[in-house]
């Protein structure tokens, strides 16, 4: 049985998954009964897109990472560190933390992305916590463990802040991540990801430059976590080294896996489900942990290629 | 259809039932009135799980057993308390979540948590935003310094415990100190501050080597302390199990100079994996919890502590920790404010919380003041030495 099964993306298909998404996007708000339904939303919404992006890499060119989360910190310190050393505009440090992401995911990701599987997981791992460490013991300039404070963004005088502003930025944000990885699936580059997923050699014999292509999708994925950071450490107001740590990256991965490896719109269910559910399950007081790791084991087991392209097989197989 | 895939699939519709269950459980409105009678809610978000539980689960405990308490004692002025606890796991953002679920979802009144100065720093702007007062729990200096209007403490500050240190050290007519840091956050906050307040206390600091909080061997440090010329004392800002191995690795090299540790490790724990015999002679300031019964019988505190320790020891079965104490005194605070103000309207809270004068708590007498959000000066802090491992009480 394959564990990742491709599921195609025909046009129509492409826009429906985008359509549906702003839908609910511009729909639950009608729902929410307090102020608190927007901040958990938003933190939907931006681990969403985090989560997008590791699944370019992962999903679509079939790199692991268990680093993600560093390039998450590295987009979110950028925010912090940028107006108070550089003296910048905390707005224009969402774009600056993106670039230094992909800068450093150029740079790490040539040697790094020789690796495969395992040996590849491992320096992922490496990475990530190299980022943490810095993090955390550069105290003077980084404030270590306890963090440090990002100032609030002012745009042409307005300040941005509260729940529901930061909701519909950060729904924004995600649509436009989520059309930009539907269309690259369906690229000529998506395509070249999804012949090396398969198979490096087959690939390169059809001639796919597959270490550039390896290397375009780390950096992909490094952009979408950095500008995930960067609205997180903006909604925050705050950052600590938890953003960039090792549980965050597992989260990521896990996010990905549970939603559907193979499918975007699955990294976004993922996303959901793993940020809901710590919110949701706060009644069973010290139980919540463990209920969570059976919810996520249920689902692997039942839901083997992920809850998207698992329940689409599914109404598929009824339908016919 | 087969038994295995008929069954396969009942499990996935039960599955799905039971997440969408659990996410429409979450989305009932709570409406609070503040009316007679009715329950005054007091939130609170700790880290009862992770990396920090060691503080956040006395914490937990502590608050739990005293809401019952006050509301077995007929509540505060006739309406019992609410008490809603959150567990952030040690986790920022997890915790600005739920600090914003207290304020928007539950109403409650006022806040007595945030464990870790990292969690509480997450959380401050979401009550100062709403205007509702939040006691914090953790040691960092900078969550009332500088003042927020709202922002409140209850634990002694590692600045504090370095002047109290420091004091000691200059007491035995000796001036030139060495340090030895973890890289944790507790060990480098207190690193600073002792780097910032030695000269104001007559120290130089003539040697400055840290660890990481996982290293199980500090000799190379010791021994290039050993090495530098002049060392008079040594202190060794840290917690968790780093302390314990620069206490064994200080005797095993036979250093005789005089070694303070941090309140951080004020627990028979610590003596327990530092060995009684490797820790002899080492001073540290403590909370006077660790000394309850050594009081004085007239000391103000002794017999809020014990009553404290008792009522502690016997619900839990466990020994108290100060952090349990910081709890109780955010909460006592809090309960006498709220008493005092006869409201729970965050303005008047706070006022009522600033206003708190000679009360005396498990980590001394605290005095508000507008200008001053924690209330406590270093008589707060004892010093004590270990003696045939246990914690000895030595001259204030």
């Amino acid at each position: 049985m394959r564990l990742s099964p491709r599921w195609q993306f025909p046009f129509r298909a492409r826009w429906a998954t985008l359509l549906i998404l702003a839908a609910v996007i511009g729909t639950i708000p009608w729902f929410f009964p307090s102020g608190f339904y927007f901040r958990v939303a938003a933190l939907v919404w931006v681990t969403a897109l985090a989560a997008v992006g590791l699944q370019v890499l992962m999903g679509q060119a079939g790199q692991v990472s268990l680093g993600h989360a560093g390039f998450v910190g590295i987009g979110a310190y950028a925010m912090a560190l940028g107006p108070k050393y550089l003296g910048l505009d905390v707005l224009l440090c969402l774009p600056l933390g993106a670039i230094v992401a992909a800068a450093v995911a150029f740079v790490v990701g040539r040697p790094i992305l020789r690796l495969k599987g395992h040996y590849l997981a491992v320096a992922t791992l490496g990475f990530g916590m190299l980022v943490t460490m810095v993090l955390v013991s550069e105290v003077g300039i980084t404030g270590g463990p306890d963090g440090i404070r990002v100032p609030r963004a002012e745009l042409f005088g307005w300040r941005i802040r509260g729940g529901e502003t930061f909701y519909w930025i950060a729904g924004v944000a995600l649509l436009v991540g989520v059309w930009i990885a539907l269309n690259l699936q369906d690229s000529p580059s998506g395509r070249a990801l999804a012949a090396l997923h398969d198979s490096e050699v087959a690939a390169r014999t059809v001639g796919i430059d597959v270490a550039a292509h390896k290397l375009r999708a780390f950096v992909i994925a490094a952009v979408y976590g950095a500008v995930a950071g960067g609205l997180l450490a903006l909604m925050n107001g705050f950052v600590t080294p938890d953003a960039a740590g090792f549980l965050a990256s597992i989260e990521y991965v896990t996010m990905v896996v549970i939603g559907g490896l193979a499918s975007v719109p699955g990294a976004v269910v993922g996303a959901a489900l793993l940020v809901l559910l710590p919110q949701t399950l706060t009644f069973l007081h010290e139980y919540e942990q463990a209920v969570l790791g059976v919810l996520i084991m249920l689902f692997m087991i039942f839901l083997r290629a992920g809850i998207v392209p698992g329940l689409a097989a599914l109404l598929r197989r009824k339908a016919a | 259809m087969g038994l295995g895939r008929m069954l396969r699939r009942g499990a996935l519709t039960l599955g799905a039932l039971a997440a969408f269950g659990f996410a429409f459980s979450a989305l009932r409105a709570t409406p609070a009135l503040a009316q007679q009678g009715q329950p005054i809610r007091i939130g609170a978000v700790l880290s009862v799980t992770g990396p920090a539980s060691f503080l956040g689960d006395p914490e937990d405990k502590t608050l739990r057993l005293y809401v019952n308490r006050i509301n077995q004692a007929g509540g505060i002025n006739g309406r019992p308390i609410q008490l809603i606890v959150y567990d952030d796991g040690g986790d920022a953002n997890r915790a600005r979540t739920f600090a914003t679920r207290l304020v928007e979802d539950d109403r409650v009144v006022a806040m007595v948590g945030g464990t870790t100065t990292g969690t509480t720093m997450a959380m401050r702007p979401v009550f100062e935003d709403a205007r509702i007062p939040f006691i914090s729990l953790a040691g960092g200096i900078e969550i009332i310094d500088p003042v927020s209007p709202f922002t409140f403490k209850t634990p002694h500050t590692d600045r504090m415990a370095c002047e109290k240190i420091f004091a000691d050290i200059r007491a035995r007519g000796l001036s030139r100190v060495a340090l030895i840091s973890g890289t944790d956050g507790f060990g480098q906050s207190m690193r600073a501050q002792c780097q910032r307040v030695a000269q104001a206390a007559g120290i130089t600091i003539v040697a400055d080597e840290q660890y990481g909080p996982r290293d199980s061997d500090m000799t190379p440090q010791l021994t290039r302390i050993r090495n530098t010329q002049g060392v008079e004392a040594v202190v060794n800002p840290g917690f968790g199990q780093g302390p314990a191995i620069v206490t064994r690795g200080y005797a095993q090299l036979g250093i005789r100079l005089p070694l303070y540790q941090s309140h951080g490790v004020a627990s028979a724990q610590f003596i327990e994996l530092a060995t009684a015999a490797a820790a002899e002679g080492v001073r540290l300031p403590a909370a006077a919890l660790l000394v309850a019964e050594q009081l004085p019988q007239n000391d103000p505190q002794r017999q809020v502590l014990i009553d404290y320790k008792t009522a502690f020891e016997r619900e839990f079965n466990q020994p108290v920790s100060t952090f349990g104490g910081h709890a109780y005194d955010g909460l006592m605070i809090l309960a006498d404010a709220i008493r005092r103000a006869n409201s729970t309207d965050g303005t008047r809270l706070r006022d009522a919380i600033r206003a708190t004068r000679g009360f005396v708590g498990t980590g001394g007498v605290v005095n508000m003041s507008a200008t001053d959000h924690m209330g406590l000066d270093l008589s707060a802090f004892r010093m004590v030495e270990i003696r045939g491992g246990r914690f000895v009480l030595i001259g204030n």
